[in-house]
């Protein structure tokens, strides 16, 4: 069953076409991975999931139903989707662990005349979410060294798994990952995967993915869609998007198929 | 001394106050404040009371500004909101003080929430110009609606009262402005550390963010003029009660400025930052007249040459302190608690 469903989907900007009758569907469950050349139409198309772009044309069903582009993206990150950025989007100013509680803001109700007294029901949420966040999310990503430390004082690779940390903390249903491993090394690049993988089992989240990292996209998807000049060329599991001749010409523009194939396939290449 | 802390519940980790050593110098500063009134002079006494005001209206546009990254030049606005509405009060109703001055505070939220609209589509010096609009709009409000503002001429106002006391002196005063200021400091510091503050700092921060968090900007960015123009409308109606006399005049341009100024040597982001700005804005000042005045038995001269330079010297000051201290007064204090949190061991 697909929990998120896109179909026919169709954005331009003036006379740039992004996006061009995309259809694409992600199983519930599973890792889904979008990859394609740069300016292929991949953070496009999150913004046209997560609200941020109206599509001309198409539809996004989510569970079910559809998310007309009436339902701005606030409502969205309630029905369950969380995403993180490509450039990271942490509040600056703010705590590791003030960041975090803030991924929960949905699921809080304290209004501002409870919080100016800080008592009985608004006291206990706050305790409520401070245990969630540090039983489910802060241990389970290793981030308790930093909890107290400002976002910008962070590496680049623990700013990443911050975001993470933020986008668990709405507690989603469908995780999208926009390039969760660019410019990682590949002890952070191994960690990261690690996460994505106990997400999925562990916390029974759908994670959607764009990346570039060909071998980690390879080792942990389940499901592949390539897009390349605002197309989908083809979706399928890890193993027939590989061999796809289409998709080796829209990464390498060649027709030395044998060798690129190689280049997309980093294990064969290492036996 | 202190060689470090460890917390057993989150409660106590999330709490204002995670020593005994601070609580001890905060119930110090409280027994201060409270015996202050009985030591000092009736100058003095008045200094008091004007920085309590301020504060509670400095600390109003931190939240704003400082807090949700919403430049305001409406504060004087509001406040004057505020007081027109405790003298109305005061002399059609009767009402006593404490409602009075809830209803000061309401009715600016009010005006500060029209105020607040186009803060969904301008940002930052636009913002500043369309408040700036606003307060332009609300003093000639009150200098044109006769029946109810007086015009030019104001309004003039009965003491503050409450159970048959009335508050007519300073000195009575006092035990209603600083009681309040420290109040609603502790009310915002409450609001600060939960989901509503956090909502604002993450607008603040990064509001494409805050948006797929699922934060109604609209709603947070009114919610915060709301309360900003709240604290500024309850400031303005202490002033009503303390100087008795509202005109459109008390509430200038430049006031809001005053108070902008206020944060922003304070220290924005940072409610300690608004009470220090208040403070050292209101007294500064007056601490340069003093100083005339002590070196007039030395140079007869010196109000002569003092009194255009005060001016100049108050402007200096804030450009210095803006210069040296990019993150205002606060950032002092902070250095001061860094170097003895763990004195004599570090330090």
């Amino acid at each position: 069953m697909s929990i998120l469903e896109v179909s026919n989907l169709s954005l331009s900007f003036g006379g740039v076409k992004a996006l061009q009758d995309v259809s694409f569907r992600v199983p519930e469950n599973t890792v889904t991975t979008i990859i394609g050349p740069n300016g292929a139409g991949k953070t496009s198309l999150f913004n046209c999931i997560s609200g941020f772009y109206k599509p001309q044309q198409g539809t996004i069903r989510y569970e079910g139903r559809e998310l007309s582009s009436g339902i701005k993206p606030p409502k969205r990150a309630a029905l369950g989707l969380a995403r993180t950025f490509q450039n990271i989007a942490l509040f600056r100013g703010m705590t590791v662990l003030d960041n975090i509680k803030l991924g929960a803001h949905v699921h809080m109700k304290s209004g501002l005349l409870g919080s100016m007294f800080y008592f009985g029901a608004v006291r206990r949420e706050e305790m409520e979410v401070r245990r969630e966040v540090e039983h489910r999310i802060i241990d389970f990503l290793e981030i308790d060294h930093i909890r107290r430390q400002s976002v910008a004082s962070l590496s680049y690779g623990l700013q990443k798994r911050v975001e993470l940390a933020r986008a668990l903390a709405m507690r989603p249903k469908v995780l999208m990952l926009d390039e969760p491993v660019a410019g990682m090394n590949r002890e952070e690049k191994e960690d990261m995967a690690r996460f994505i993988l106990d997400i999925r089992e562990e916390w029974g989240v759908t994670v959607l993915m764009v990346e570039h990292d060909m071998g980690m996209v390879m080792d942990i998807s389940d499901h592949i869609a390539v897009l390349n000049f605002g197309q989908v060329i083809t979706e399928g599991e890890p193993a027939d998007v590989q061999n796809n001749p289409e998709v080796i010409k829209a990464y390498l523009g060649n027709s030395d198929i044998d060798s690129l194939r190689k280049k997309l396939n980093p294990e064969g290449e290492a036996a | 001394m202190r060689i470090g802390d460890a917390k057993q519940t989150y409660e106590a980790d999330e709490a204002i106050w995670t020593s005994s050593t601070q609580k001890f110098w905060f119930g110090l500063l409280m027994l201060i404040l409270l015996l202050f009134p009985f030591m000092v002079d009736s100058y003095l006494l008045y200094l008091g009371c004007l920085v309590g005001i301020a504060v509670i209206s400095a600390t109003g546009l931190n939240i704003l500004t400082g807090f949700t990254g919403l430049i305001s030049l409406g504060q004087a606005g509001f406040m004057g909101v505020g007081a027109y509405t405790v003298a109305w009060l005061s002399l059609n109703t009767g009402l006593p003080f404490p409602v009075t001055l809830l209803l000061a505070g309401l009715a600016a939220a009010a005006v500060g929430i029209l105020v607040g609209l186009p803060s969904l589509r301008v940002k930052g010096l636009y913002l500043a110009i369309a408040t700036l609009a606003a307060s332009v709009f609300l003093h000639f409000i009150f200098a044109e609606w006769e029946s109810v503002t007086g015009g030019m001429g104001g309004l003039s106002l009965e003491p503050a009262h409450l159970f048959g006391l009335t508050f007519q002196s300073d000195f009575r005063m006092y035990f209603i402005i600083v009681p309040l200021a420290v109040l609603m400091v502790f009310a915002a510091r409450n609001v600060l550390r939960t989901r509503v503050g956090r909502a604002f700092i993450a607008i603040r921060d990064r509001d494409i963010s805050a948006e797929i968090l699922g934060i109604n900007l609209l709603r947070y960015k009114l919610m915060s003029f709301a309360l900003s123009s709240f604290y500024a409308g309850v400031a303005g109606g202490l002033f009503a009660y303390f100087y008795r006399v509202v005109t459109p005049e008390s509430f200038p341009l430049s006031m809001s400025i005053f108070y902008l100024a206020a944060v922003i040597v304070g220290g924005m982001g940072n409610l300690l930052g608004g009470i220090l700005g208040a403070a050292f804005m209101t007294l500064v000042p007056e601490a340069l007249k003093l100083l005339t005045a002590a070196l007039t038995p030395f140079y007869p001269n010196a109000p002569v040459f003092m009194s255009p330079m005060l001016e100049i010297i108050f402007g200096a000051l804030i450009v210095g302190f803006l210069i040296f201290e990019p993150h205002g007064l606060a950032e002092i204090w902070h250095r001061i608690r860094r170097f003895f949190r763990l004195w004599p061991f570090r330090n």
